[in-house]
C-alpha cells in the first residue's frame, strides 16, 4: 500500500516558509469577492466624502475674493503687521538702540469684558529689526523685548531665540544690537551698552545687498475662547497696542545717518476707536528719543487663518471603519468556517502566519489608503479653492507625510484589528473594540464638552493620538493660538503620535501569537 | 405574538454573552460619566457647562455595548444556522421581528434606567466637588428638575432607540462584523464629518440628520436656542432612522432566503 501524498507542488522545505505562508494569505483574501470590494469601497468612501466636504465648504468676502494672507520665506502663511521705522543698510552694518519703556493697553479683557486696562500681552514686541523690504512676508532677522518672554531673537517668522528674562524701566534699560555680516545676522543685548551677551545668529539666505533696518514695534490680539452649543469653541480676538521708547539709537555702516521713514507694515483697512481718538500707531521724536506705538504680529498663522490640507480626509474614518470590518473578519471567518484547523495544519509555525496575515491585510489597506489620499488631498484642496477658501500652505514634504501617515495609519489600524480578531475570536467584539478604542477617543476629544486637558489627554493615551500623523500646521510656542484638537492640534507630534498606536498594535499582535500558540484552535 | 415572545426571550436569556453585555452597558455609562465628570472643573459662575449633558457623557461610549447586543440578537442566528430553525418554527417573519425588537427594547430600557440613575447619582456626588456649586448657579443634580428629567428619561429612551436602530441594520446586513461596522459607521461618522466641513449651513444640516448629534440633543438643558432642533425633537430624528431601518430590515427578512 502506498501512503505517500502524491504530487506536491511545493518542496517540503519550503512549506510554513514566510513566502509560502503570504502567497496563501494572498490568495485567501484576493478570493473573497466581499473583502476585495469592501477595500475598494473604503478607498472610494475616503475620496468621495472629501469631495463632498469640499464641495460644500463655500466661503467669500463682499469686495471679490479674499485677500490672501503673505507667505514666509518658508513658504508656510504668516502674519506680518508692524509699525516700522526704518533707513536703508547697504551692505554690512549694525544697529544698536537702548530701551527704556515699554508699555500698552488690551481693549475689554476678562472677566468683565467692559474696560480698556494698561498692560501688555505676553509677546507684544518691541526692538530692532534687519527687514529684506517693507514688503509683508519678506525675509527679516529681529532682536526684541516681548512682554513677558523677556529679549528673544526671531527671524522669518517661524525662529525663536530666548535671551535673558524681565521686563524694563527707566531705572533698568535694555541695550539691543543687531549686526549683519553677508548672509548671518547676529544679535545681542546689554544691560549697560558695555558687557554685551550674545542671544542668537540667523542665516537668512539670498538677503540682498541693501536691506532696511530700524525699529519696530507690534502688539498681537488678545485671545479668549469660548465653548459654543455643538461642542465647538469659538476664539475672540480683541485690539491691543504696545509704546516703546528708545534712545541712543546708532547704526554703523557705510552710509549712515540719513532721516527715519516709517511705515504701517500690513495695515488693515479700519481703524479702531482707540487709535482714532487716543493714539494712533506712529512715531514721534524728540532729539534723540524715539517713540514707537504700534499692533499686530509678526509670526506663523495658526490653522484659525484658512483651512488645513488634512481637513479634506475626513472621509478617512469612513475608509477606517471598513478597514477595521475586513480586517477582522480576515481571521475570525477562518474561526467560523472551520478554516483556521487547515490554516495551521498547513502552515504550524501560529506566529508566521499571523504575521503572514498582518503583511497582507496591512499592504492592501496601505495600497488602497495611499490611492485614495493621494487623490483626495489635491482633489479635493482644489476644489477648496475654487470655492472661495484659503488652503495654508504646506511644504511637499508636509503634504507627503500627511498622505502617506493616512495610508499608514489605516494600514496599521487593519493589523491592530486583525490582531483583536486574533485575540476575541469573535467578529463583533473584535470589530466594536476598534472602533471604539481609535475612533471614539477622537470624536470625544474634538466634538464633545470635555475641557482642553482631558481631550489632549485622550489624544496622548489612546490610540487616537495616530491622527496627529495628519496635523500640517505645528504649533508654536511664540504664538498665542487656540491649539485644541477640534482645531487641528494634537498634543502629541506627528510620528510620536503614531508610534502610539503602533505600540498598542505590537501588543495586542504580541498577545495574539502568544495565544494562538497556546490555545486550541 | 406571545409564542414568538416567548421563544426570542428564551434565545436571549440563554446565551452567554447578553447577561454580560448588559452589565457592561451599566458599568461602562457610569463610569465614563463618573470619569468625565471628575475631569471638569467649574472655577466661576462663568463656566458655562450643561451639567445634566456632562454628567450623562458615558452613554456616548455605551451605546457601542448596546448596539453589539442587538447586533448579536439577529446576527448570531445568521452565523449559526439558527435563523432557519427559528424561521421554521415561526413562519411569520415580521412578527418574529417584532418580538426581537420588543425583548431588547425591555433589556435596554431595564439596563439604561439602572445605568442614567446611577450616572445622575454619580454626577450628583461629584461634581459639586469640582465646582458646581449653587453659588456657581449649579444646583444639585436632581430628577426633580423638568430638564435634568427629561435628560435622564430621553437618554434610556436614546439607548433603546440605538438598540432598535442596530437591530434594523442587523437584519438587512444579516453578516454580524459588517452590521456592527455599518452601526457604528451610521453613528460616529456623521459627527465627524460634521466637525470638518467649515460651512455652517452644511454643518448644521448635518447636525441635523445625524443620529448621534441630533438624538443626544435630549440631553441638553442649556443654551437649548443654539441647538438646531429641540431637545425632544432630535430624539424624533433617531426615532425616524430606527423605524427606517427596522422597516427595512423586516422587508428584506420577509423578502429573501434565510
Amino acid at each position: 500500500m502506498n501512503t505517500t501524498i502524491p504530487s506536491r507542488s511545493v518542496p517540503r522545505a519550503q512549506r510554513g516558509g514566510l513566502a509560502y505562508l503570504l502567497r496563501a494569505e494572498w490568495t485567501k483574501f484576493r478570493t473573497v469577492r466581499g473583502w476585495v470590494l469592501a477595500v475598494v469601497v473604503a478607498a472610494l468612501a475616503t475620496v468621495l466624502l472629501g469631495l463632498l466636504t469640499a464641495s460644500g465648504s463655500h466661503s467669500s468676502c463682499p469686495e471679490g475674493p479674499c485677500p490672501s494672507p503673505p507667505v514666509g520665506p518658508g513658504g508656510e502663511a504668516v502674519n506680518d503687521r508692524f509699525y516700522f521705522v526704518h533707513q536703508p543698510l547697504a551692505g554690512d552694518g549694525s544697529i544698536t538702540a537702548r530701551l527704556t519703556s515699554m508699555t500698552g493697553i488690551i481693549t475689554y479683557p476678562p472677566p468683565d469684558h467692559d474696560e480698556i486696562v494698561p498692560g501688555l500681552v505676553p509677546w507684544a514686541k518691541a526692538g530692532i529689526i534687519v527687514k529684506q523690504s517693507t514688503e509683508q512676508g519678506s525675509a527679516y532677522a529681529a532682536v526684541m523685548l516681548t512682554g513677558k518672554h523677556g529679549v528673544r531673537m526671531q527671524n522669518n517668522f517661524t525662529h525663536d531665540t530666548a535671551g535673558r528674562p524681565g521686563g524694563v524701566s527707566a531705572a533698568s534699560p535694555r541695550w539691543l544690537r543687531l549686526t549683519r555680516s553677508g548672509d548671518t545676522l547676529t544679535g545681542y543685548e546689554s544691560t549697560d551698552g558695555k558687557q554685551w551677551t550674545k542671544v542668537g545668529t540667523a542665516r537668512l539666505a539670498g538677503l540682498s545687498a541693501t536691506v532696511r533696518v530700524g525699529l519696530f514695534v507690534n502688539s498681537p490680539g488678545d485671545l479668549t475662547v469660548e465653548r459654543v452649543g455643538l461642542g465647538g469653541s469659538t476664539g475672540q480676538v480683541r485690539f491691543t497696542q504696545t509704546t516703546a521708547v528708545f534712545d541712543q539709537v546708532s547704526l554703523h555702516s557705510k552710509a549712515a545717518g540719513g532721516a527715519w521713514s516709517r511705515v504701517e507694515v500690513g495695515d488693515g483697512p479700519g481703524m479702531t476707536d482707540w487709535e482714532r481718538f487716543h493714539r494712533p500707531n506712529g512715531l514721534e521724536q524728540s532729539g534723540g528719543t524715539l517713540t514707537v506705538t504700534g499692533t499686530g504680529d509678526i509670526g506663523p498663522l495658526g490653522a484659525e487663518g484658512g483651512q488645513s490640507i488634512e481637513r479634506t480626509l475626513g472621509g478617512a474614518f469612513a475608509g477606517l471603519i471598513v478597514v477595521i470590518v475586513v480586517a477582522v473578519l480576515f481571521i475570525t471567518a477562518e474561526y467560523r468556517r472551520g478554516l483556521i484547523r487547515t490554516t495551521l495544519l498547513a502552515g504550524p509555525r501560529r506566529g508566521r502566519v499571523l504575521a503572514a496575515k498582518a503583511i497582507v491585510i496591512g499592504t492592501v489597506t496601505f495600497v488602497a489608503g495611499l490611492a485614495a489620499a493621494g487623490v483626495a488631498v489635491p482633489i479635493c484642496t482644489r476644489i477648496l479653492r475654487s470655492n472661495g477658501n484659503y488652503i495654508l500652505p504646506v511644504t511637499l514634504l508636509t503634504e507627503l507625510r500627511v498622505i502617506v501617515g493616512t495610508a499608514a495609519l489605516l494600514a496599521v489600524a487593519a493589523v491592530f484589528a486583525l490582531a483583536l480578531g486574533a485575540l476575541f475570536r469573535r467578529s463583533v467584539a473584535a470589530v466594536v473594540t476598534a472602533i471604539v478604542v481609535i475612533v471614539v477617543p477622537y470624536i470625544l476629544a474634538t466634538t464633545s464638552i470635555l475641557p482642553l486637558g482631558a481631550a489632549q489627554w485622550l489624544l496622548r493615551l489612546t490610540p487616537a493620538a495616530a491622527f496627529a500623523i495628519q496635523q500640517s500646521i505645528p504649533e508654536y510656542p511664540q504664538v498665542i493660538s487656540h491649539y485644541a484638537p477640534q482645531m487641528g492640534y494634537y498634543p502629541l507630534a506627528p510620528w510620536a503620535g503614531f508610534a502610539v498606536l503602533c505600540g498598542y498594535t505590537a501588543l495586542a499582535l504580541g498577545s495574539a501569537v502568544f495565544l494562538l500558540r497556546r490555545r486550541d484552535a | 405574538m406571545r409564542p414568538e415572545l416567548h421563544a426570542e426571550w428564551t434565545k436571549l436569556r440563554t446565551v452567554a454573552g447578553a447577561g454580560r453585555l448588559l452589565l457592561a452597558v451599566v458599568a461602562l455609562t457610569v463610569a465614563v460619566s463618573a470619569a468625565a465628570a471628575a475631569t471638569v472643573t467649574c472655577p466661576s459662575a462663568r463656566c458655562n457647562y450643561d451639567a445634566a449633558k456632562l454628567s450623562l457623557m458615558g452613554i456616548q461610549v455605551s451605546q457601542a455595548i448596546v448596539a453589539i447586543l442587538a447586533v448579536l440578537a439577529i446576527s448570531g442566528e445568521y452565523s449559526t444556522g439558527m435563523i432557519r430553525t427559528t424561521l421554521t418554527a415561526m413562519p411569520r417573519r415580521a412578527t418574529v421581528l417584532a418580538a426581537k425588537a420588543a425583548i431588547l427594547t425591555g433589556l435596554t430600557l431595564a439596563a439604561g434606567t439602572i445605568a442614567v440613575l446611577a450616572s445622575v447619582l454619580a454626577g450628583r456626588l461629584i461634581l459639586p466637588g469640582n465646582g458646581f456649586t449653587p453659588a456657581h448657579g449649579y444646583p444639585p443634580l436632581s430628577l426633580a428638575d423638568a430638564p435634568t428629567l427629561r435628560a435622564a428619561a430621553g437618554s434610556v429612551l436614546y439607548l433603546v432607540l440605538i438598540a432598535l436602530l442596530s437591530l434594523g441594520i442587523a437584519a438587512a446586513v444579516r453578516d454580524s462584523a459588517a452590521a456592527i461596522g455599518a452601526v457604528l459607521g451610521v453613528l460616529y461618522l456623521l459627527p465627524i464629518i460634521g466637525s470638518m466641513i467649515s460651512d455652517p449651513d452644511w454643518q448644521r444640516l448635518l447636525w441635523k440628520i445625524s443620529p448621534m448629534n441630533a438624538g443626544l440633543a435630549v440631553q441638553a438643558t442649556t443654551d437649548l436656542t443654539d441647538l438646531p432642533l429641540s431637545p425632544w425633537a432630535g430624539l424624533g430624528v433617531l426615532a425616524a432612522w430606527a423605524a427606517a431601518a427596522l422597516f427595512i430590515g423586516g422587508q428584506l427578512l420577509r423578502l429573501r432566503d434565510a
